[in-house]
């Protein structure tokens, strides 16, 4: 049946995935409580169109984007229902940041189990991509720490899931990238902590095989475990980087953790050697995104970091470890007006060494070296369309010019390619430019004909839709 | 960042100026909804157009521009389809030459529907949606047959002033906005329209005419005659006295 009135041009804005690469004009409701979210599905069904949903926006690519279709905000979703200090079990609306829920959980002496390396996300976004953190390893992902959802079908059916309840359903929705239904509250159980301060570590290496190896030793002995690699480094060099790997405090190794768990002591100066402020350093990088220039800041960064590694502990606050990407507001515009994209691979461990160093290499050969390369520990996750396996991700960074686009889009399937023949897998927050052929081989356990049965089952009339999920499940998915 | 003519909207692609602007852009790579009345000859146009894409480029929507409540939607519609919007060209237009001593209100009345009303009808949401989203090109297909009124076609130079006129304005409500607003004035083109006026001079024909148009879009042009030269020559009937026009009898 075809529309029969036109959608209120009001409403109608250019709305842009996080890396600002890809974008799209689409018709952006922002509802503030379920009640007026079943509105814009029954408006979505009536007008037949599309509905693409959206948390706060920090996918990269183009995961909350579609072209034309009617756009769920959900950001003004943005309460904490209820917060319980003595169980740490937290209730959120959708549109609730990571920030809002740790500035709630903090002062009593709790912590998001699963956080990303920005605490702007949406718990819905969170949930429906299955983010995982830097200790991945440790605590899986964000999924395996939520106990409840209430889920509103396309239907306009809501219903209440848990891991047990409606168990098939649950664990679709927690990584199926918001295509099965509208999660309109979320209970998450946070972790005790002891402190608002890290042990951490950083050590330096010079090579791939230094790096996954050592990753691969911290992984049992720290909580959290991360890898920065130079992918201006060639040769014998190729993969030599930093690694950071951070434990909570025991019991008592704090002596004031009341104080430390005070959100204003949480975030760093915001100031660089006490002088720059961190909201300069967006224009004063900009001049050096450029391949000579961001060759000097790997270099230069490593060199440093090579300098002041090694047996020296240090204290740092959940904060400023946790959300790094948060400590230069609006680092993302440094790459404008061309935008950036991201690629995050996941490779088992036998071949990680190999695919991931061919990645390195390809990004060199095609003189698009990654501006920002970041290699994390993972594990298996129970999740339907999950990008967790028992491996190493590789997350690239790559600025869009104008020039670029064509070969940066090529370069993204040479780099999945062997990753597909290697058994690994793709993180679909972060990706703008993944071929869905390349995307639907990864999943070789029938998942992908469990998830479209539940597709089929749940929105029958295909309302649900994105951008992502069109490019990664074609005409599979039709 | 949206690409400048990633997605065309023709109306009035079925033949003349807009058929070969269509036919254009759609192999410059641009996805291009092809608008008129007459579905077979649309239909024609877009396999052709498909064809030497080896690609569908081109997407058909009839529609009499007289049906001036259909553009709301049916913009949305063609938006949708072609997976956005970024240049909508207003190509539609007739002309009607009264014989001497004929006073045709109702052909003088359609033509302003068609070159004047239809433009005003589609272009009012065409630029609300592109103030909206900041970005997107209008062109209007004018003439230089309205920068001055003739004893000939005293509705089509009517039709024509206005049509500049509403574009100049448009330019100026919406050019902040980030929203190009393209007032093109060709002379005369060889077209389905202006075959039976005889031999004109200096003619060009519809697919030169698209390429200078073109051209002078992507320089974000705010009035261009088609050729160039036509703007010497305008602005020379333009400095004749009236007195002086009306003896000449043109």
């Amino acid at each position: 049946m075809r529309r029969s009135s036109p959608l209120p041009p009001e409403h109608l804005e250019w709305v842009q995935g996080w890396g600002r690469a890809v974008g799209a004009p689409g018709y952006v409701y922002r509802p503030a409580d379920a009640r007026g979210v079943a509105d814009v599905l029954e408006l979505a069904r009536s007008h037949r169109v599309p509905l693409v949903l959206r948390g706060r926006g920090r996918s990269y690519g183009d995961a909350a984007l579609l072209p034309e279709a009617m756009m769920l905000s959900l950001d003004r979703m943005n309460k904490i229902l209820a917060w319980d200090p003595s169980s740490g079990v937290m209730d959120v609306e959708p549109g609730v940041t990571i920030e809002e829920i740790w500035r709630t959980a903090l002062p009593d002496g709790w912590w998001p189990p699963v956080v990303t390396g920005t605490a702007t996300p949406s718990a819905g976004g969170i949930l429906a991509m299955n983010a995982h953190g830097k200790n991945n390893w440790h605590r899986g992902t964000v999924g395996e720490h939520c106990e409840e959802i209430d889920l509103l079908l396309p239907s306009g059916e809501s219903r209440t899931l848990t891991p047990e309840r409606d168990s098939g359903l649950f664990h679709a929705v927690i990584s199926g990238f918001g295509q099965l239904g509208i999660i309109t509250r979320a209970r998450f159980r946070m972790m005790r902590v002891h402190s608002g301060f890290l042990d951490v570590q950083a050590l330096a290496v010079s090579n791939l095989g230094e790096m996954l190896r050592l990753l691969d030793e911290a992984k049992d002995r720290w909580e959290y475990v991360v890898g920065w690699i130079d992918a201006f480094a060639g040769g014998r060099h190729l993969g030599r980087g930093l690694v950071h790997v951070a434990r909570h405090l025991d019991e008592g190794e704090d002596p004031a953790p009341g104080r430390h768990f005070d959100p204003s002591v949480q975030r760093g100066p915001g100031r660089i050697a006490g002088v720059v402020p961190m909201s300069m350093i967006p224009p004063l990088l900009k001049p050096l995104t450029n391949r000579p220039g961001l060759r000097m800041i790997n270099l230069v960064k490593y060199s440093l970091g090579r300098l002041t590694a090694g047996e020296r502990h240090f204290q740092q606050s959940l904060v400023e470890f946790s959300f790094l990407l948060d400590a230069i507001p609006g680092w993302e515009r440094i790459y404008e007006p061309g935008g950036l994209i991201q690629h995050q691979s996941f490779v088992p461990v036998r071949h990680a060494e190999r695919v991931l160093g061919r990645q390195l290499e390809l990004c060199q050969r095609a003189g698009m070296p990654s501006f920002l390369a970041v290699l994390k520990r993972h594990r298996p996750d129970p999740f339907l369309l999950t990008h967790g396996l028992d491996g190493f991700s590789l997350a690239l960074d790559f600025p869009v010019t104008r020039t670029n686009r064509a070969r940066l889009w090529r370069l993204v399937r040479e780099l999945a390619e062997p990753v597909v023949a290697a058994g690994g897998r793709f993180y679909p927050a972060k990706d703008a430019a993944l071929p869905g052929e390349l995307f639907r081989a990864a999943f070789t356990g029938g998942e992908l004909d469990r998830f479209t049965a539940l597709k089929r089952t749940y929105d029958p009339e295909h309302l649900l839709r994105s951008s992502l999920a069109d490019r990664l499940l074609g005409s599979f998915w039709e | 960042m949206a690409d400048r003519f990633g997605h065309a909207l023709v109306i009035g692609a079925s033949s003349g100026i807009g058929e070969a602007l269509a036919r254009r852009l759609a192999g410059e790579g641009t996805r291009v909804a092809l608008v008129a009345r007459r579905q077979e000859r649309l239909e024609k146009i877009a396999r052709e157009i498909n064809a030497a894409a080896g690609e569908q480029r081109a997407f058909t929507f009839v529609h009499d521009v007289l049906n001036r409540d259909e553009p709301p939607l049916l913009l949305q519609r063609i938006a949708a389809t072609l997976g956005g919007l970024d240049l909508v060209i207003y190509a539609a237009g007739i002309l009607y030459r009264p014989e001497d001593g004929e006073f045709n209100t109702e052909k003088d009345l359609e033509v302003l529907e068609v070159n004047l009303l239809g433009a005003i009808a589609w272009l009012n949401p065409v630029a609300e949606r592109f103030a909206a989203l900041g970005h997107g090109t209008i062109v209007g297909i004018g003439s230089i047959a309205g920068d001055r009124g003739r004893a000939g076609a005293p509705a089509y130079n009517t039709s024509k002033a206005a049509l500049a006129t509403y574009l100049e304005a448009l330019r100026n409500r919406v050019s902040r906005t980030g929203v190009v607003v393209v007032t093109i004035k060709p002379g005369f083109v060889k077209t389905p329209m202006t075959a039976d006026l005889g031999k004109l001079p200096g003619a060009v024909s519809a697919d030169r005419a698209a390429r200078l148009i073109v051209k002078r879009m992507h320089r974000r042009a705010v009035t261009a005659y088609i050729p160039e030269r036509w703007r010497l020559i305008s602005w020379a009937v333009r400095a004749v006295p009236s007195w002086l026009f009306r003896r000449l009898g043109v």
